[in-house]
C-alpha cells in the first residue's frame, strides 16, 4: 500500500472521532488530529487500537506517541505493513 | 475485602464514593457504597425529597470502576510501561451511561467493572451498578486516564 491508500483508509478509521466531516474531507499529511480535526485526546488510543485491527499490525508506545498528525500515523503504519512483525 | 487499593485513591471526605472493594483482577473489579443521608447533595436535590443525582451515581461508577482498576493494574505493574507519580491523578475522559432505577440515602450499590482494554495508560471498562435487591441501577462505557503519568524509563534519565 502506498502512502495515498493508506491515506483514504485512515480517513474511514478517523471519521467515528472527529465532528470537523469539512475538515476531515480535506485532509492532508499535515492536519494534526487533536488541533485540526478536534479529536479528544484519550481517543488517539481508540484510534490506534481501530488502525491495528484495519491494517492487522501491531503499534506500540514509541511508535503510538508519534501519531499526531496524519503524516506520523502514515508513517507508523507503512513502517508497520512493510516489515510484519 | 481487598481495601489495601483504597489508600492509593486521591478523593477524601465528601467526594470518596468506595467504601469496599471484594473482588478485583487484571480483567475487573467489584467495589460497594453505601449512600450517606446526610450527603450534602441531598439537601438541595431536591428539597424535601432526597435523590442521589445521577452524577454522583456516575461519579461512584468511575472511582470504583476505573480508578480502582486504574490504580491496581499500575501498581501491580500490569502495564510496564507507565507510572503514577505524586503528580499524577485521573480522569474521567468519556461516559455513555443509561439509568435504570433511582437511588435514596442510605441505599448500598455494587459496582461491577469489566475491562475491555487498558493500553497508552487509558483504561475502558463497561460498569453496572446494581442494588441490593440484584436490580440494575445503573449501565454504561467509562474511560479514563491517569493525568501526568510518567513513562518509566523516564524515571531513572
Amino acid at each position: 500500500m502506498n502512502r495515498k491508500e493508506i491515506l483514504i483508509e485512515l480517513k474511514k478509521v478517523l471519521a467515528p472521532y472527529t465532528e470537523s466531516k469539512a475538515m476531515l474531507d480535506g485532509i492532508n499529511e499535515e492536519t494534526d488530529l487533536i488541533k485540526d480535526l478536534n479529536i479528544n485526546s484519550a481517543n488517539l488510543v481508540d484510534i490506534i487500537i481501530d488502525a491495528e485491527a484495519q491494517y492487522n499490525i501491531e503499534i506500540d508506545f514509541d511508535a503510538a506517541e508519534k501519531m499526531y498528525n496524519v503524516g506520523n500515523c502514515i508513517d507508523v503504519i507503512s513502517e508497520k505493513i512493510n516489515k510484519p512483525a | 475485602m481487598m481495601n489495601k487499593i483504597l489508600k492509593y485513591l486521591p478523593y477524601k471526605s465528601s467526594f470518596l464514593f468506595v467504601d469496599n472493594i471484594t473482588s478485583i483482577d487484571e480483567n475487573g473489579v467489584t467495589g460497594d457504597y453505601t449512600l450517606k443521608s446526610d450527603s450534602y447533595f441531598y439537601k438541595d436535590h431536591f428539597p424535601g425529597n432526597p435523590v442521589t443525582p445521577g452524577v454522583i451515581i456516575t461519579e461512584i461508577m468511575a472511582q470504583i470502576g476505573l480508578v480502582v482498576l486504574g490504580i491496581h493494574l499500575m501498581v501491580n505493574g500490569v502495564q510496564k510501561d507507565i507510572v503514577m507519580d505524586e503528580g499524577s491523578f485521573p480522569l474521567l475522559t468519556s461516559t455513555d451511561v443509561s439509568f435504570f432505577k433511582i437511588v435514596l440515602p442510605g441505599e448500598k450499590v455494587t459496582v461491577i467493572s469489566k475491562k475491555q482494554y487498558f493500553r497508552f495508560g487509558k483504561l475502558k471498562c463497561l460498569i453496572v451498578m446494581h442494588n441490593e435487591g440484584g436490580e440494575p441501577i445503573a449501565k454504561g462505557m467509562f474511560s479514563g486516564i491517569i493525568k501526568n503519568a510518567v513513562k518509566k524509563d523516564q524515571i531513572n534519565e
